[in-house]
């Protein structure tokens, strides 16, 4: 079956032809889709995670149990995952294991642009990436296999402009992998001192004979030209880019294992060519290699290390080298100046109604990741910071403890219901038991909403949309040890305000759960759009301060478009004049 | 043959990434080789969306970057200016003519520049502008905008139409096909 697929669903189709069992994922763009592919698949099991750790540990079950399992995440999710990752290196697996990572070069969405192949060397793992859709499911389709014969997990990187891109893809049969036996086998299991020294030393040696699959693997690729002027090495996204630009003039070593990476193979071809390139985006990982093989190559110095790269700058980087490039595009012209269009909270989304609180009352927000980061930006500009996952509950409680009474009473955590469930637990477990008068917020739009509308742990449905146990989010923060815990409507500016003054006031911590659902989800039906008295309205333009995307300012008079509003009502609560109204009914 | 490359702009949620579905899976039944690069996450909420559609015998970059673009289809006036430079000399645009607001306008901050596509013509652009919002909605959705450009855009294709229409019915639900064949139709006469 010949199919356009993106990416990441083809990592799906290849990881399930290749015998998966199990898939524990915690969603992260530009990871998600691999997880919401497979769970199309009832014939194995699938699942969100509350966090990439606690996945890629039931990943770590699965396969210790005997079965072909994966964990997807995002960059950054493999640094809340990395602790198990580093320990599954010495242990190996007994069903083979994938870990899927997705690197965000040019931040898309994320908060840093962190290179993943460090963790595939620190860890000493074997690491896989594709180019493209039709790679990415060979890849995956392979991934297995290699797992159980050199017996380690395997990371497979995919990176944005691969994960998000189409192409046309084989889709073969699925070949299944019937569970292995499970053996107790304490040595290789049990990660002690006395075991865990054991284990290193196969660490090492597993290595070696991956360097040696290195040297004659599919994963690896010369294509030599005619022209031994130049050799490029390169990988990913950027094999494409300098395809784009050269077609198959030139000479280049494609390197689809970017851990451990090869030695004969790199020597042969350098010899081959006279000038050698390493084109790779983000570190010079490979170019550190070359380096240590005593090899000279043109790398970073030549091709940035912040960012994509493009066809764009692959060639004007080699018109800078003096090298002829051909077909060089010709533009009609130059692009106008416009004003910026920067993503923005959604029409009716239910944390403008708190943001505008916070703001109004000049209190200082520690925020978090999600789509209440957008938070942000103007006019509401509410935040102060965001680091990651939890980063804004474990923060307010560092805060307070640093600057005590100067700012309690005027600072709150704001964190999402899924965040919360990831990493925000434990961090407001430490406020309780370290004693900062802090004050939280969870903004529970009752989803993951950022990545798409995942179901997490307080939806009270599971992957597949099947009702499943719902956290009680006040009983779950009072267990946590905070005894005041609150819930209001976040469309009722009234009772925002009151319980923010209210919970900054009191001399002990406190929780207040900010619960409307996202205007988007499918059973949230949008009420009748407001509109502006034209008469009554006097142009003060506050119900602009709150940055709507349906209001606008024309001729001296508020606007509501009606095919954005969703009567949602919180700018009506805004105008002093009563000129916004109309789905009274 | 040389690789014909297409984007498709726009702001997040106006439906940019069924258009990029439908040509893809057009092209892909017509038998080229083709790449689709999408935007997921965040840039989706309201923001500046740009999707490429490249397709000819052998395709390797899914981006489309300055001077490269044949076709800019854009689903508003202001990002059609925003793109404008990716046009190839010779290039076409298809714009539909709505006007939403970026957060800079409504902040105040900016204003929208209302004149842009005539300057852009002054300067030898070759623009196909027109409004496809009314058609969307005498279709049966303000949503269906996306389908009317493309709609428009089949007809600067040598693709027949009854193609599109075939490609059409495999990437919309059926219980939408009927609303986004009128509007398709809408497009491709208006």
């Amino acid at each position: 079956m010949k199919k356009l697929l993106i990416g990441n669903e083809a990592v799906a189709w290849g990881l399930y032809n290749g015998g998966i069992g199990l898939v524990s994922s915690y969603p992260g763009t530009p990871s998600t889709e691999i997880t919401e592919f497979l769970a199309k698949h009832d014939d194995i099991h699938s699942e969100w995670a509350p966090n990439e750790k606690v996945a890629m540990e039931t990943a770590f079950g699965a396969s210790l149990a005997g079965m072909r399992s994966v964990c997807a995440m995002k960059h950054v999710g493999l640094n809340v995952a990395a602790d198990p990752l580093f320990t599954l290196s010495y242990t190996g697996v007994t069903g083979g294991m994938v870990v899927c990572v997705a690197d965000d070069p040019a931040m898309h969405s994320s908060q840093n642009e962190q290179d993943s192949r460090h963790y595939a060397i620190a860890a000493k793992v074997p690491m896989l990436e594709p180019s493209d859709s039709a790679e990415a499911y060979t890849f995956a389709k392979s991934a297995f296999e290699l797992s159980e014969k050199y017996d380690t997990p395997v990371l497979l990187r995919m990176c944005t402009r691969i994960a998000h891109s189409q192409c046309v893809v084989d889709i073969g049969e699925r070949e299944e992998a019937p569970l292995k036996e499970y053996v107790k086998q304490p040595s290789k299991y049990i990660m002690m001192p006395g075991y865990a020294k054991q284990r290193h030393p196969v660490v090492e040696e597993r290595t070696e004979k991956l360097r040696a699959l290195a040297e004659e693997s599919i994963y690896n690729r010369v294509e030599m030209a005619d022209d031994r002027e130049i050799g490029i090495i390169t990988s990913g996204c950027s094999y494409l880019y300098v395809r784009e630009v050269f077609g198959d003039s030139v000479s280049v070593l494609k390197i689809g294992m970017p851990n451990p990476l090869p030695e004969k193979l790199i020597r042969d071809f350098a010899a081959k060519v006279k000038k050698l390139y390493v084109i790779e985006e983000l570190d010079p990982v490979i170019e550190n290699h070359v380096k240590a093989l005593g090899i000279e190559v043109t790398g970073k110095s030549l091709f940035s290390a912040i960012g994509e790269f493009s066809q764009k700058t692959i060639r004007e980087s080699f018109l800078k080298e003096g090298y002829a490039v051909k077909d060089v595009p010709e533009a009609q012209g130059e692009a106008p100046a416009v004003p910026g269009r920067p993503p923005m909270m959604c029409s009716g989304c239910p944390h403008r109604g708190m943001y505008y609180t916070l703001v109004k009352n000049h209190i200082t927000v520690l925020g978090d990741i999600g789509c209440y980061t957008l938070g942000a930006v103007a006019p509401l500009n509410a935040l102060d910071s965001t680091l990651c996952m939890g980063a804004s509950i474990s923060g307010i409680h560092g805060f307070n403890a640093a600057r005590g009474k100067e700012t309690e009473k005027k600072t709150v955590a704001v964190i999402g219901d899924s965040t919360f469930m990831h990493s925000g637990m434990t961090g407001l477990v430490n406020i309780a038991y370290n004693a900062t008068n802090s004050t939280v917020i969870i903004l529970d739009n009752s989803i993951t909403g950022m990545t798409g509308h995942q179901q997490n742990p307080t939806t009270g449905y599971n992957i597949k949309g099947d009702p499943a146990a719902k956290v009680n989010l006040e009983a779950l923060c009072k267990a946590l040890g905070i005894n005041r815990v609150r819930v209001v409507d976040p469309y009722d500016l009234k009772a925002c305000e009151e319980a923010v003054l209210e919970e900054l006031a009191v001399e002990e911590p406190s929780v207040i759960i900010s619960r409307r659902p996202c205007v988007l989800l499918k059973y949230v039906k949008p009420k009748t759009p407001l509109k502006v008295d034209q008469d009554k309205c006097r142009g003060c333009k506050k119900c602009m301060k709150m940055g709507c995307p349906s209001i606008s300012f024309k001729e001296g008079k508020a606007r509501i478009d009606n095919t954005l509003c969703v009567g949602c009502g919180v700018c009506e609560q805004l105008c002093a004049f009563g000129a916004i109204g109309g789905n009274e009914k | 043959m040389k690789t014909t490359s297409v984007m498709i702009v726009g702001v997040g949620g106006q439906g940019s990434l069924l258009a990029s579905r439908l040509l893809g899976t057009l092209l892909t039944d017509e038998g080229y080789d083709v790449k689709v690069s999408e935007v997921h996450g965040m840039s989706q909420r309201g923001g500046s969306v740009v999707t490429y559609v490249r397709y000819g015998e052998k395709v390797y970059s899914p981006i489309v970057t300055e001077g490269e673009c044949d076709y800019i289809i854009s689903f508003e006036k202001l990002e059609a200016a925003r793109y404008a430079g990716c046009l190839r000399k010779g290039g076409k645009i298809i714009v539909n003519t709505q006007e939403i607001d970026p957060m800079p306008v409504i902040t105040g901050a900016a204003e929208y520049p209302t004149n842009v596509l005539e300057e852009l013509k002054d300067k030898g652009f070759d623009i196909d502008d027109f409004d496809a919002l009314t058609p969307a909605v005498e279709a049966g959705s303000a949503k269906a905008v996306n389908i009317v450009l493309m709609g428009h855009f089949a007809r600067h294709t040598d693709i027949p139409k009854d193609k599109w229409v075939k490609a059409l019915e495999k990437v919309v639900k059926p219980q939408f096909i009927d609303m986004n064949l009128k509007a398709f139709d809408l497009g491709f006469n208006g």
